[in-house]
């Protein structure tokens, strides 16, 4: 799409090369097999080692642990750039680096950095992360997953996680459990956990509508007993696992952007194209209407994420910053799938255009990483002060 | 091992190009640009021969305004060591003043290899390569669809019409590069930031008068198309047919 | 008086039809000054049996460079030698055909003789001060014209663009000695491997049918060489990305990194047009095209059009042109 705000003269030279390297992957090796993988309902796996190549997997960790080293702005251009392949594709991406490199990275002993690192960064191992239960979502807090310490000093593990990206594919799962049965979230620890050991088990979970190009998966664990050094040492309390979920919503604000972007230029050049009533149905004022509310919110949520970015580098970010971004950027977007949907008419059913599959794909992200409701509730505490969550 | 590439940065082929007011050449304001795409694989080809190797380095070379940086970094963000920048406010039509300013770079670089693309895509003439290797009197060998390189000596398949040469020469040598033999590498994003770091050396194109040059641009007529005769084989028949009498060409 | 010089490449012993449009063009841009037309022709011992084609299409005099060692072509050879005779004879023009081995040698002419030269013409026109040429540029989607001021003018002409014409001239064959000893050469052929025998080229066939995805397998080209065949003189090309696929081999490719064909008919076989794919056969005299999607770009090009599903089109096509030749 244009760049109408010449948004590009924010960004540096450097940035503006790894989002055009990430658009030229997507363009020649996601878009032409996503529709079928999206009807098929399978995640293209192989895409996972050219994307490993391109250095996408913890992009904005040090270059000392096999990573990019990039800053924040281009790991959001990363995600924009995935998403506009498919929110599952970014999904895989945004699970491995923000939800398993990011705990390890930050929660980690030396020696797991330099053992997970950078053979995750190399897909070689593929990571998922365990918070989310049956039925425990958006109150984590509640979890019942439970660690017991034994007096060899391993941990022995019980519990299940269900809307676990890369859940079946993964070979080491960040599992987030209350311990020594103190119920109370200050208890939660995290654990890397090897996903052949015995008692752990994973269950892809069928019939989904959404994000179909993805693994997504229960996982239970039972008995599950891991070594000492499983344990995440400096992880502690829900604080943990809300910090990388932070890392990851940042992205997903980005990302959702990307998802946006390809409905509107999928509506636009349509709109350009398709004749009816002898003229194209761009030189409508309703269709025109449609692709204008498009582009003004594209524009406000690009703005919006780029100085989250920088806000971010400059590592003077918070939380409520990147919530106000994520149910933005995330509502914005679904609105303009489904117009895009509606523009491209009975076209747009049809799993070769990509409006639909988007339109279905974010309702996903509508939910996931905080659904919006959380994220209004969030912003209210931080304009009023005052917790209206419920409990 | 010691590799040059001479890349050119044109613009995106996919574009829609307008003439100058003038009509004398494309109008190339608010065009993107990027690397050739023969030149791509000429550095690709480059790349792989020193990974092979587990020795040497890829030297990208361009003549132009400073624009033409941005070509340089992306093949340092491939992997290039080092590049050279060598300025001219605009680039000559005349390929054999741009071939004597590179290898007047080019002649003491102690280079092994000297690679060019088959042709740049907006020039479309394919004349530098084989000139500056004349001019450096080093062997030129083009059109070259697969390369190999062992101690000091290369051996090349030529693709010509129906058919192809092997052929065998001694380095140093200049060789341009066909379709067929590498799909370039996207620049890694740790390439990308690695590439500021390395060296790209500026300094003034030493360039002639030029005694080629593009004296007007025409978009060719454009076709008439868009006929859809019928539907699956049933529309066969009037296809034979249009072909024998209006088409003419059965 | 202003002769042209022109070189006239031969493979296996053989002259190939490209030396005749040289000549042919030499022919042209002597005949503005009553000039000679002198072509220049290596080989191995027994080329010089080919000179009276030379002549009969308007060489005055055919320089026969005759050695073992030129059994192959050799572009150093071809280029120390033609370089030679160029400044020996005070030429006003240099010509070649822009085939691959004229692309290699006609720049290193030029570049022995220390001047410019237009590459890959479409047509040419003597000025007072020199050649105005128009050259395909931009992904073949503009027709520039270039000005050459340097002399000699040295020009290559893009294979087909101009048909060899019979003008017979005298085509007095002389002996020339080549100017390096063809054994020093640095680049030698070691092999010379054959295409698909009995085959047009790509580039000189007058019917090329081409393939795409659109076939859905390898195995389905079959029906485009069976179509190709029924023709009867048709050469098969293929689309980039089944080229990457491993479908067909990438010397088969038409398109703006593969070859540029000009037939009269280009029959484009689930190719969905892509311009990296037309820009190698967008002048192609008429353009069929079969594909399953009605929107493709294809079909914006194509001067006749079928919907549907290439592999039951393919096969009516080809009986029904095997019927259409039968007739004649």
């Amino acid at each position: 799409m244009q760049d109408f705000y010449n948004i590009d003269s924010l960004l540096s030279e450097e940035e503006i090369a790894v989002r055009d390297s990430v658009r030229r992957f997507v363009d020649d090796n996601v878009l032409p097999i996503i529709g079928e993988c999206y009807v098929e309902g399978r995640f293209p796996r192989e895409i996972v080692p050219g994307l490993a190549e391109l250095g996408v997997f913890g992009a904005n960790l040090p270059e000392e642990y096999g990573c990019a080293g990039l800053n924040n702005v281009a790991y959001g251009l990363i995600m924009q750039e995935l998403e506009r392949g498919d929110s599952g594709v970014r999904s895989f991406a945004s699970v491995q680096g923000a939800l398993v490199m990011y705990p390890i990275y930050a929660f980690g002993s030396e020696e797991q950095k330099r053992h997970y690192l950078p053979k995750m960064a190399s897909g070689e191992i593929i990571g998922c992360f365990g918070l989310t239960e049956p039925d425990f979502g958006s109150n984590p807090a509640g979890m019942i997953t439970m660690a017991r310490e034994q007096s060899d000093g391993s941990w022995v593990i019980n519990g299940a996680k269900m809307w676990i990206t890369n859940g079946s594919t993964a070979q080491a799962a960040i599992v987030w459990a209350k311990t020594n049965d103190d119920k109370d979230q200050r208890s939660i620890r995290g654990f890397i956990v090897p996903t052949n050991t015995k008692g752990f088990r994973s269950k892809d979970q069928k019939g989904k509508l959404s994000l179909r190009a993805s693994d997504t998966s229960e996982l239970v664990l039972e008995d599950v007993r891991v070594p000492k050094d499983a344990l995440l040492p400096k992880s502690g309390g829900l604080k943990s696992p809300l910090m990388c979920l932070t890392q990851a919503r940042y992205g997903i604000s980005w990302g959702a952007l990307g998802a946006a972007i390809a409905c509107f230029e999928e509506a636009s050049s349509y709109a350009k194209t398709r004749i009816m009533f002898d003229r194209p149905i761009g030189g409508f004022q309703l269709q025109q209407l449609r692709l204008a509310e498009m582009l003004t919110e594209i524009v406000k949520g690009q703005l919006l994420c780029v100085q989250l970015g920088r806000l971010k580098d400059r590592g003077d970010f918070t939380p409520q910053q990147v919530s106000l971004a994520k149910r933005n950027n995330v509502h914005i977007a679904t609105d303009i799938a489904r117009e895009a949907r509606r523009l491209l008419g009975a076209n747009g059913i049809l799993a070769e255009y990509s409006a639909m599959r988007h339109m279905a794909n974010l309702e996903s992200v509508y939910t996931y990483e905080g659904t919006h409701d959380v994220h209004t509730l969030v912003l209210g505490q931080a304009v009023t002060g005052l917790n209206a969550f419920g409990a | 091992m010691k590799i040059a590439v001479c890349i050119k940065r044109v613009p995106d082929m996919e574009s829609r190009f307008r003439i100058s007011s003038d009509g004398k050449v494309v109008d190339e304001t608010g065009l993107k640009f990027d690397m050739s795409d023969f030149d791509g694989y000429a550095v690709e080809v480059a790349l792989q021969i020193t990974e092979k190797l587990g020795q040497g380095e890829v030297v990208v070379v361009s003549l132009g305004p400073d624009a033409v940086q941005e070509a340089l970094r992306k093949a340092l963000s491939m992997g290039a060591a080092r590049a050279i920048h060598l300025k001219a406010d605009r680039v000559p039509s005349d390929g054999f003043a741009i071939a004597r300013a590179l290898a007047s770079e080019l002649k003491s670089g102690g280079f092994d290899l000297i690679m060019f693309g088959k042709h740049a895509m907006d020039t479309m003439s394919g004349v530098v390569g084989p000139m500056t290797a004349e001019l450096l009197g080093l062997p030129n060998v083009s059109a070259v669809s697969k390369l190999d390189v062992v101690q000091g000596r290369g051996t090349a398949r030529r693709e010509l019409e129906g058919a192809a040469e092997i052929v065998e020469f001694p380095l140093p040598a200049v060789v341009s590069i066909d379709e067929g033999i590498a799909r370039p590498r996207y620049p890694s994003l740790k390439g990308i930031m690695a590439a500021k770091k390395k060296p790209l050396e500026s300094k003034p194109a030493q360039l002639d008068a030029p005694r080629l040059e593009v004296t007007k641009t025409e978009l060719p007529p454009d076709r008439q198309g868009g006929r859809i005769i019928g539907e699956g084989a049933a529309a066969v028949p009037e296809l034979v047919r249009l072909l024998q009498t209006e088409a003419k060409v059965l | 008086m202003a002769n042209v010089l022109v070189f006239a490449e031969t493979r296996s012993g053989d002259l190939r039809k490209v030396a005749l449009e040289a000549v042919t063009a030499g022919r042209a841009l002597a005949d503005k000054d009553g000039g000679e037309v002198h072509a220049v022709m290596l080989g191995a011992p027994g080329i010089a049996s080919k000179a009276e084609q030379l002549g009969r299409h308007g060489a005055d005099v055919v320089l026969v460079v005759e050695h073992q060692a030129l059994a192959n072509h050799s572009a150093e050879v071809a280029a120390a030698t033609v370089a030679a005779r160029a400044k020996a004879g005070a030429y006003a023009a240099v010509v070649f055909s822009a085939s691959a081995q004229g692309k290699d040698l006609a720049p290193r002419v030029a570049a022995k003789l220390g001047v410019p030269m237009a590459a890959d013409v479409l047509s040419f026109e003597r000025t007072g001060t020199g050649i105005n040429a128009k050259h395909a540029g931009y992904a073949s989607k503009v027709v520039q014209t270039l000005t050459l001021s340097a002399q000699p003018a040295i020009l290559s002409v893009r294979p087909g663009a101009v048909a060899p014409a019979a003008t017979p001239k005298s085509g007095r064959v002389e002996s020339l000695a080549p100017a390096m000893d063809p054994g020093t050469a640095r680049v030698v052929v070691k092999e010379m491997v054959q295409g698909r025998s009995g085959k047009p080229d790509l580039g000189e066939a007058p019917v090329v049918v081409s393939g795409g995805r659109g076939l859905r397998a390898a195995e389905n080209f079959r029906l485009v060489e069976e179509l190709a065949d029924a023709f009867g003189n048709a050469a098969v090309g293929c689309t980039r990305a089944v080229a990457d696929d491993g479908w067909r081999p990438q010397s088969d490719q038409i398109g703006q990194t593969g070859r540029t064909v000009s037939p009269q008919l280009y029959v484009a076989v689930g190719i969905s047009g892509a311009i990296q794919h037309l820009a190698g056969m967008r002048t192609a005299k008429t353009i069929v095209a079969i594909n399953r999607d009605k929107e493709a770009p294809i079909f914006k090009v194509a001067d006749y059009g079928i919907v549907g599903d290439a592999l039951e089109i393919v096969p009516a096509l080809t009986a029904a042109v095997r019927e259409a030749k039968k007739g004649h």
